[in-house]
């Protein structure tokens, strides 16, 4: 287990490397390292199967276990011995979650990894490989249904002629052949007023995206905001729009996928309130407002379509999904019973497709530097009971449910002089919120934590920076720089 | 910067097709490792042959067959414990009755489940268990009606042992020092009977229908969710699950995943939704329907078997084979689904 918390999965961990927020790559490099210089790396597979090992090898060098021991935090020892672990282990899998991405260098955080299990061959193999833990119940379908900026459906790239072509044919239009915006690029467009008109669905930016001045003084720049939500959310409350949402898991039908690509289908058990309308139909009506005429809404009909152009998901039939509880992409055809585990070609003799690349990628700190105004890290995650922004999950009457605090560890609580519970006030480079603070041995001194699950009492977001990784465009919410003040004594509580 | 340009290090490669091209399709599906090829075991239950897989049990060898067999601690996604005994069978050459659930079918078992020794077992239990139990809500979920037909099949009759003993009073029995029960004077059945404990606003626990199972214990602990709230506390006729200390749930170690009342099978635990709407006589499953689909929540895709009573979700359980999580959930799927009921707010 690496995580900078000593959490409850931390707890039931062998070996727990609390390394300090923003140094992975340093420890992945470590270990990378470390399995070379050992002798573990399996370099029958790298030659079969990789390429720029050369590369990977000399830029690792130089992150010695002592080095890494220096940024990281994480003692030596540990790094050594789960270098040796993973590199023996007869499978071994490399899991990771937001504390991988959330970060400026999210993407080369992940190229470190990737790397790891090329080095060792634990990929493309019945229990080993790489699995990015999916958050949200269907953020890997929506990948996969092509919302991303570069992607039609079936991550078919929207710049390739080829492609783009048959999608052109079968849609009757011409899809612009040009990549668009991730959420990031969006603000930035709608900064330089490039962006001016915004269709927000099923997300609650005002309050989730970092830097929450920013945020909303942008989304409030816009000539027009529209809104497709289950509940007035704060982003909702600035819309000239809003049209209400029926429960796209529970009171319609289609199709999500999990994070082991498993495609499951999703029905309408209930009748939605008042005037919210399935997403479909919104979609279908707003179709038709412009001139473009697509019939009846049918969940089953868009997917058909989808598997008449996704070749990945060609098998996937509703009738299979029923039967077989769901299906895991790729499927090609309907007898094809979907892959269990994905890469198997880079074992095959001769290699089929392309080799995998080790990409070196180098320790870079976080862009929230710490200094004698700003000496604490904050890092903001998830509890068990929440989800996010909280507009699902503050509702139910959760006895886990304790609100906002700041939590810190015990020694910076002494160092402070701040009591269990006392209300304190934080401070970022950006701005300040005030919460109570909740001491929380689970933390090492320097390190506090927060949630984004209570915006509405104490918003969080006001605090994170806004910084983005230039590949992934997702801000580096795990690593804010604050000071923590405490409250004249006799401050209203507010 | 795109993820075309990253990198600058493309010696006779282009990092570029990475991101344009899928990667390409094996040759070979890839699948996991077939297990060893094995016999099927043969054994006969009733004088009928039949064969299952190695590993399988007597339980799966009747069922296969057809030959019903009530089952109470039983679970398909919780190791056996043997707790309950009502599945008791004869298997020829051995001096006591096996449980069927758990004893493993072997080449060559006769078994028997319609003996003399069987049928009193079996009838000795209900009888035990329905004179000191509420089992009003027992086993209604499985698919021979439960209790009710057991009783009759198997001519228990719970009240020869007497009228029921008064029940206790709120935390009486959970008082009790382990070693000091008292000897019965034989006039009224002993009960377990007690009043309900709400002391929170997810679920309650009626250990009035607790038959001891230790379903909830093994879903708490190692069988799926590793929180260990409750254990069994006391000894003979005062055993009971309990918290540490019998603290309130919410000063306890739960975390109201709710596997405790997904598995268990006579209605002790119980979403307090569903509490509620029986006390006030407005539960009514013949008006409610059943809809399997998605958790709303996480990446890993639980299977949520929604009951719904005029557009409100009034409870959420999991079926156990489910292939993603094998009927077992979390606090979030469980009871968060709430917020479609909440009308006014959306």
């Amino acid at each position: 287990m690496v995580d900078p918390r000593r959490t409850g999965s931390a707890e039931w961990a062998d070996l727990w490397l609390g390394l300090d927020v923003g140094t992975d790559i340093a420890l992945a490099n470590a270990v990378g390292r470390e399995i070379i210089a050992a002798g573990l790396a399996n370099l029958d597979f790298i030659r079969h199967a990789t390429v720029d090992y050369d590369a990977y090898a000399a830029t690792v060098e130089k992150y010695t276990l002592a080095e890494a021991e220096r940024i990281t935090g994480v003692p030596a020892d540990a790094i050594r011995e789960l270098a040796h672990a993973y590199a023996t282990a007869p499978r071994a899998m490399l899991c990771w979650t937001l504390g991988i991405t959330e970060h400026v260098v999210g993407v080369d955080n992940v190229l470190s990894l990737i790397a790891l299990s090329l080095l060792t061959g634990h990929v493309g193999r019945y229990g080993s490989g790489l699995a990015p833990l999916r958050g949200q119940n269907n953020v890997q379908g929506g990948g996969d249904m092509g919302a991303l900026p570069d992607r039609l459906p079936g991550f078919q790239h929207v710049e390739r002629d080829d492609i783009r072509a048959r999608f052109d044919s079968a849609w009757g239009v011409t899809v612009p052949p040009k990549r668009g915006w991730n959420l990031s690029l969006m603000f930035e467009a709608m900064e330089r007023r490039d962006l001016r008109a915004l269709w927000v669905i099923g997300e609650n930016p005002a309050q989730s995206e970092a830097d929450t001045h920013r945020t909303v003084s942008l989304l409030e720049g816009l000539d027009h905001l529209v809104v497709q939500d289950l509940f007035l959310t704060k982003t909702a409350q600035l819309a000239d729009v809003v049209l209400p949402a029926a429960a796209a898991w529970s009171e319609s039908d289609g199709t999500v996928t999990n994070s082991e690509r498993r495609v499951q289908r999703v029905r309408k058990a209930a009748e939605p309130p008042g005037e919210a309308r399935d997403d479909l139909a919104i979609i279908f009506d707003l179709a038709r407002a412009l001139g473009s005429d697509w019939g009846t809404p049918r969940a089953e009909a868009v997917w058909d379509e989808l598997r008449s152009l996704s070749p990945l998901h060609a098998g996937m039939s509703y009738a299979r999904l029923e039967a077989e509880d769901g299906l895991q992409w790729p499927c090609y055809d309907e007898t094809h019973p979907g892959e269990l585990f994905l890469h198997s070609r880079l074992w095959e003799q001769p290699r089929r497709g392309h080799p995998a690349p080790f990409v070196p990628v180098e320790h870079v700190p976080p862009v929230d530097p710490l200094d004698d105004d700003f000496p604490i890290r904050l890092t903001t995650g998830r509890r068990l009971e929440s989800y996010n922004t909280g507009v699902q999950s503050a509702g139910y009457r959760s006895p886990l449910h304790r609100g906002e605090s700041l939590d810190l560890s015990p020694e910076d609580a002494e160092r402070l002089g701040i009591a269990d519970g006392e209300r304190v006030r934080v401070v970022s480079r950006r701005g300040s919120v005030e919460a109570p603070a909740r001491i929380d041995p689970v933390l090492r001194p320097g390190l506090t934590f927060m949630t984004m699950h209570f915006p509405d009492d104490v918003a969080v977001n006001n605090l994170t920076i806004d910084t983005f990784d230039p590949k992934s465009g997702t801000s580096e919410f795990k690593a804010t720089a604050i000071r923590i003040e405490k409250l004249p004594a006799g401050a209203p509580s507010a | 910067m795109s993820g075309q340009e990253h990198g600058g290090h493309t010696r006779g490669f282009e990092l570029f097709h990475i991101f344009q091209e899928l990667p390409a399709r094996s040759s070979e599906i890839p699948v996991a490792p077939e297990p060893d090829p094995t016999e099927p075991v043969a054994l006969t239950v009733d004088d009928r042959p039949v064969e299952v897989a190695p590993g399988e049990t007597i339980l799966d060898a009747c069922r296969a067959l057809g030959v019903e067999t009530p089952t109470l601690c039983h679970a398909p996604n919780l190791t056996p414990v043997n707790a309950c005994r009502v599945c008791v069978v004869e298997v020829e050459g051995q001096r006591t009755l096996a449980p069927a659930c758990s004893r493993r079918a072997e080449a060559g078992m006769v078994v028997r489940t319609e003996t003399e020794r069987v049928r009193t077992a079996r009838k000795v239990v209900l009888e035990l268990l329905g004179s000191s139990v509420d089992l009003s809500l027992a086993g209604r979920h499985q698919p021979d009606g439960g209790l009710a037909g057991w009783m009759e099949r198997y001519d228990a009759d719970p009240a020869r042992f007497g009228p029921a003993a008064a029940p206790a009073e709120a935390g009486e029995r959970d008082a009790r020092p382990t070693g000091h029960h008292h000897v019965p004077d034989g006039s009224a059945a002993e009960t377990v009977a007690q009043p309900v404990k709400v002391d929170n606003d997810l679920y309650v626990r009626d250990y009035s229908k607790c038959i001891l199972c230790y379903k909830c214990v093994e879903a708490c602990g190692t069988d799926a969710q590793f929180t260990f709230a409750i254990a069994v506390a006391g000894r003979g006729f005062d055993a009971r699950i309990s918290t540490e200390w019998d603290v309130p749930l919410p000063t306890s170690a739960c975390v109201y995943c709710g596997n405790c009342i997904g598995v268990c099978p006579t209605g002790a635990l119980m979403f307090r939704s569903e509490h509620e709407m029986r006390a006030a006589g407005t539960w009514d499953e013949s008006a409610q329907t059943v809809t399997e689909t998605i958790c709303p929540y996480c990446g890993v895709g639980c299977t949520l078997e929604l009951h719904v009573q005029e557009d409100q979700v009034v409870k959420v359980l999991s079926p156990s084979d489910s292939s993603v999580t094998g009927g077992h959930l979390c606090i979030k799927g469980r009871f968060g689904s709430s917020f479609v009921n909440e009308k006014p707010g959306r």
